[in-house]
C-alpha cells in the first residue's frame, strides 16, 4: 500500500491546478456559466491541449494511458473550482462505455476526437420512471432492415445539448426490469427524431430531457453486444461514482478552506468567530468528514476496475454512501458556519453545496446504496 | 500510488491469522467470543505465546526484541489480533513504556526493563491523571522531592487502569514546583508498585468491573536511576508516549468483531415474529456501520503508510486524532448495536450467581458481556485525550487556529 502520488501524478496535479488557477476564479466561472453553452469552449480546448481529455484512453487512440487514480486526482482539482465543462459525461461516462464495449472501429473513430477536444458526448441512460434502477429501461430499439429504430425518452442527461454524440440505452428484448435485453447505441445528437428540452441544473451546469422518436441507427452504431448493455452501464456508473467521489473531495476541501478563512475574518462579539470553540469543533468535524470522504474516494478508485464483480459492487456501494454523506455534512456545515452570506447566490459556498447535492444523487443516492448494502447483511 | 495490499502484505495477514488460530488458547478464545474482556491470566499467557514467537513487542525495533515490522504490518497484526478475538497486547508495556525507554531510556534501564516488559514478567500501569489533572494533564500536582539518590514522591493518581495487577508504574511527577511554565517542572519516573507508601484503591466502573484505581503515594522513595530522561523534561517523554499511543487507538478490529457478534445474535433473536436479522432498520444500521468502518480502515492505512514513508521521523500525524475520534465513536456505536440486539437479555449481570449455575447459557452470557462492553466503552471517548480534546488538537494542528 502506498497512498502517495507518484512524481508524474504530482506533476499532473500541479499543471492542472496551475491552469485552473488562471482560468477558474469564481468570477470567471460566472462568465462561463453565462455563455450559451453553459461552460467555456476555450477552457475545454485547454483541457485538450493539456491531454486531460485523453486521460483514461489507451495511447494507441491518442490517449494519455491514465489510470483511475489520475482521473481521481484531476476530478479533485475540478471539484475545487467547480468545473462546468462536460468532462464527466464525455471522458468519464461515455469514455468508459467506449473503453469497455467499443469495437476497434468505434474507438478509432471517436476516442481521438474526444482527446483532441472536437467531440463531446453525453450518456443518455436514465429514465424518469427508473429513478436509480439501472435495469428500468422502457425506451425501445426495434429491428428495421440493417439497423434499429429507437423510441422513448431519457431524463436529466448532463450536458446533452453540448454533445455531438449520445450513448443511448434501449430495450432490444426482455421486460421493463430485466437485466438482459438492454443495448447501447451511439446516436448522433442531431439525428432526425432526437429532441431535447434543456434546462439549468442546480449545479449551474446544463442538462436536458431527451425524446427519441423514430430515430434510425445502423448496426455499426451498436456499442457492445446486443442485449448485454447492462454490464457496460454498470461499469460506467462505477466510473462515475469514483470520479465524482474525487470531485466531492475537492469540493469539500474548497468549502473547508473557505470556512476556515471566513472564521478568521468574521468578527462577532469583538473577536473572530474562529476563536469560539463551538465553531472550532464544527470545523474539526468538517475536516474529519473530508478525510473520511477522501478515504472513500480512494476506495472507489481502487475498486473501479476490480474484476470481482460482487466485491466491486459492494465496495462501490460503501464508497458512494460514505462520500455522499461526507459531502452533505460538509456542505450543510459550510453554509451554517458562513451564516447569512452563505445563503447568497453571489457567494461561492452555496454553489459547492449545490454541486455536492447533484453529485449525491447521480446514479443513486446514499439511501439507495445503503439499501443495497443492507440486503447483503447476514 | 498503489491502493492495494502487496502480495507480501496479504501473505503476512494470512500468516498472522493462521498463527493466532493455531495458538490462541481455546478457553481464552471462547470467553472472548462471548464478549468478555480477557482475564489477567489470559493476557499474560497470550503475551508470552506471542513473545516466544518474536511478536510480543510487535512495535519495537529488532534490536530490542521486536520483529522490525513496517507500520502496515503492525496494523495488520493488531487488526487480526482484535478480530480473532484475542487479548490485546498490554498497551502500557508495549506501546507506551517500550517506545519511551527505547527513545529516552539509559542502557541500564533498557536492558533491565524491556525484556521483562515484552514477556509481561512485569505488568506496567500508567500514573498520569490526577483528581485535578484530567484533560489538563500539565496541571498535575504529585510531587517528587530529591533526597540524596532518591526522589520522595507524595500525591495521588486516579483512573489508573490495572494498577491492582501491576508490578510497576510509570509516573509523571512535579519535580520543580517553581518552573516558569507548568510543563517544564515535570519528570518521568519508574516506580516499583511494591515500594512502601503506595496504596491502591479500586474504583468500580459502571460495567461493574474493577479496571480503574486510585493510587496514593505517601513518602514513596524512588531511586534517581529510575528517572527516564532529564529531570524536569518529563513532559517531552509524556508527549512522545501519547503520540505513540495514537497509532492503534482506533481498535477497528474490535468494532468489526462486535458487529460480527451482533449479526450472529440477530439471527437468533425474535423481532416482531421474525428473526431480527430480517428487520430492515437493523440491516441498514449494520450497513451504515460497515460504511463507517471501511472509511476508518482506509484512513488508518493512510496514516500508517505515511508513517512508513516518513520512516517514523515525522511529527504525529494530525489524522491520528481522526482515528481516535472516529475509532472510539465506532467502538461505542458497535457495542450499542450489540446491546440493542440483546433486548431484555441485556440487563442481567453475568456474575457469581449465574456463573455458579454451571449450566451453559451462551445467549444470556453473551448478552450480559455485550452490555458490559457497551458500558465500559463509554470511556473510549474519554481516555487517551477526550474526543473534545482531539478536536482541539485538530483545531490547532490542521486549522491553525
Amino acid at each position: 500500500m502506498d497512498f502517495e502520488p507518484s512524481d508524474d501524478q504530482r506533476l499532473l496535479v500541479e499543471s492542472v491546478t496551475r491552469m485552473l488557477g488562471d482560468t477558474y476564479s469564481f468570477a470567471q466561472r460566472k462568465g462561463y456559466q453565462a455563455l450559451p453553452e453553459g461552460y467555456s469552449p476555450a477552457v475545454w480546448a485547454q483541457f485538450a491541449e493539456q491531454g486531460l481529455l485523453g486521460l483514461p484512453f489507451a495511447e494507441e487512440y491518442g490517449g494519455f494511458g491514465g489510470t483511475p487514480q489520475e482521473v481521481m486526482l484531476v476530478m479533485q482539482a475540478f471539484g475545487r473550482v467547480l468545473v462546468l465543462e462536460p468532462f464527466l459525461p464525455t471522458v468519464v461516462l461515455c469514455g468508459t462505455a467506449l473503453n469497455v464495449a467499443g469495437s476497434a472501429d468505434q474507438k478509432s473513430a471517436l476516442i481521438p476526437a474526444i482527446a483532441e477536444g472536437s467531440l463531446k458526448m453525453a450518456f443518455a441512460h436514465s429514465e424518469r420512471q427508473a429513478r436509480y434502477d439501472l435495469t428500468d429501461v422502457i425506451t425501445t430499439a426495434k429491428r428495421s432492415g440493417n439497423g434499429w429504430v429507437l423510441d422513448g425518452s431519457k431524463t436529466v442527461v448532463s450536458h446533452a445539448e453540448a454533445a455531438d454524440k449520445l450513448v443511448v440505452s434501449a430495450r432490444t428484448g426482455g421486460d421493463r426490469h430485466d437485466a438482459d435485453g438492454i443495448t447501447l447505441f451511439l446516436v448522433d445528437a442531431k439525428a432526425p427524431g432526437v429532441a431535447m428540452r434543456g434546462y439549468v441544473s442546480r449545479d449551474d451546469s446544463r442538462a436536458a430531457d431527451i425524446s427519441l422518436s423514430n430515430v434510425s441507427v445502423s448496426d455499426a452504431d451498436v456499442l457492445g453486444q446486443v442485449g448485454k448493455g447492462l454490464a457496460t452501464i454498470q461499469r460506467v456508473v462505477d466510473a462515475a461514482i469514483a470520479a465524482t467521489a474525487g470531485e466531492t473531495v475537492g469540493a469539500m476541501e474548497a468549502m473547508n478552506e473557505m470556512t476556515l478563512e471566513y472564521s478568521k475574518t468574521r468578527v462577532q462579539f469583538g473577536q473572530p468567530i474562529g476563536t469560539y470553540q463551538v465553531v472550532q469543533h464544527r470545523m474539526a468535524d468538517m475536516f474529519m468528514a473530508q478525510e473520511q470522504g477522501r478515504s472513500m474516494a480512494i476506495l472507489a478508485t481502487m475498486s473501479v476496475d476490480n474484476p470481482d464483480e460482487a466485491q466491486r459492487a459492494h465496495d462501490m456501494a460503501l464508497a458512494k454512501v460514505g462520500i455522499g454523506q461526507a459531502g452533505r455534512y460538509v456542505s450543510q456545515s459550510a453554509v451554517q458556519m458562513h451564516g447569512g452570506i452563505g445563503m447568497t447566490e453571489e457567494y461561492a459556498v452555496g454553489h459547492y453545496f449545490r454541486r455536492c447535492m447533484v453529485i449525491e444523487r447521480l446514479f443513486g443516492d446514499p439511501a439507495y446504496y445503503l439499501n443495497k448494502l443492507a440486503a447483503e447483511v447476514g | 500510488m498503489d491502493l492495494r495490499f502487496t502480495p507480501e502484505e496479504l501473505a503476512f495477514r494470512e500468516e498472522v491469522r493462521a498463527f493466532i488460530r493455531d495458538n490462541l488458547p481455546a478457553d481464552t478464545r471462547d470467553r472472548m467470543k462471548l464478549g468478555h474482556p480477557p482475564r489477567k491470566e489470559d493476557t499474560v499467557r497470550w503475551q508470552r505465546i506471542l513473545n516466544a514467537k518474536g511478536w510480543g513487542a510487535y512495535s519495537w525495533p529488532k534490536e530490542w526484541g521486536g520483529p522490525g515490522w513496517t507500520a502496515i504490518q503492525k496494523m495488520i497484526f493488531l487488526e487480526e489480533n482484535l478480530m480473532a478475538p484475542a487479548p490485546e497486547l498490554l498497551s502500557f508495556n508495549i506501546t507506551m513504556l517500550g517506545p519511551v525507554l527505547i527513545q529516552f531510556g539509559t542502557d541500564a534501564q533498557k536492558s533491565r526493563f524491556l525484556p521483562r516488559a515484552a514477556n509481561l514478567d512485569d505488568w506496567w500501569c500508567q500514573g498520569f491523571s490526577e483528581p485535578g489533572a484530567g484533560s489538563d494533564l500539565a496541571s498535575l500536582k504529585t510531587a517528587a522531592k530529591r533526597d540524596g539518590d532518591h526522589y520522595v514522591v507524595n500525591g495521588q493518581k486516579i483512573w489508573t487502569s490495572t494498577a491492582h495487577n501491576a508490578d510497576w508504574c510509570f509516573v509523571l511527577v512535579r519535580t520543580d514546583p517553581n518552573a516558569r511554565k507548568r510543563q517544564e517542572g515535570i519528570s518521568f519516573l519508574l516506580v516499583d508498585m511494591k515500594t512502601p507508601g503506595i496504596t491502591v484503591r479500586p474504583i468500580i466502573s459502571i460495567d461493574g468491573s474493577h479496571h480503574l484505581n486510585e493510587v496514593f503515594f505517601d513518602d514513596v522513595r524512588v531511586p534517581v536511576e529510575n528517572r527516564v530522561h532529564t529531570e524536569n523534561k518529563g513532559w517531552d517523554v509524556a508527549k512522545y508516549l501519547l503520540g505513540n499511543e495514537r497509532t492503534g487507538i482506533a481498535r477497528l478490529g474490535k468494532s468489526r468483531e462486535r458487529v460480527t457478534a451482533a449479526v450472529a445474535m440477530a439471527k437468533e433473536v425474535n423481532f416482531g415474529g421474525q428473526p431480527l436479522i430480517q428487520d430492515q432498520i437493523f440491516r441498514q444500521r449494520v450497513a451504515q456501520l460497515q460504511v463507517d468502518m471501511k472509511a476508518l480502515e482506509i484512513t488508518q492505512y493512510r496514516v500508517v503508510s505515511a508513517y512508513d514513508k516518513a520512516k517514523g521521523a515525522g511529527k504525529p500525524d494530525p489524522l491520528s486524532s481522526v482515528l481516535k475520534v472516529k475509532g472510539t465513536e465506532l467502538l461505542q456505536a458497535t457495542t450499542e448495536l450489540a446491546v440493542d440486539v440483546s433486548g431484555p437479555m441485556a440487563t442481567p449481570i453475568w456474575a457469581q450467581e449465574l456463573e455458579a449455575l454451571n449450566e451453559p447459557d451462551d445467549m444470556l452470557e453473551a448478552s450480559s458481556a455485550g452490555t458490559g462492553a457497551y458500558l465500559m466503552l463509554r470511556a473510549a471517548s474519554i481516555y487517551g485525550g477526550t474526543n473534545e480534546i482531539q478536536k482541539n488538537i485538530l483545531t490547532k494542528a490542521v486549522l491553525g487556529l
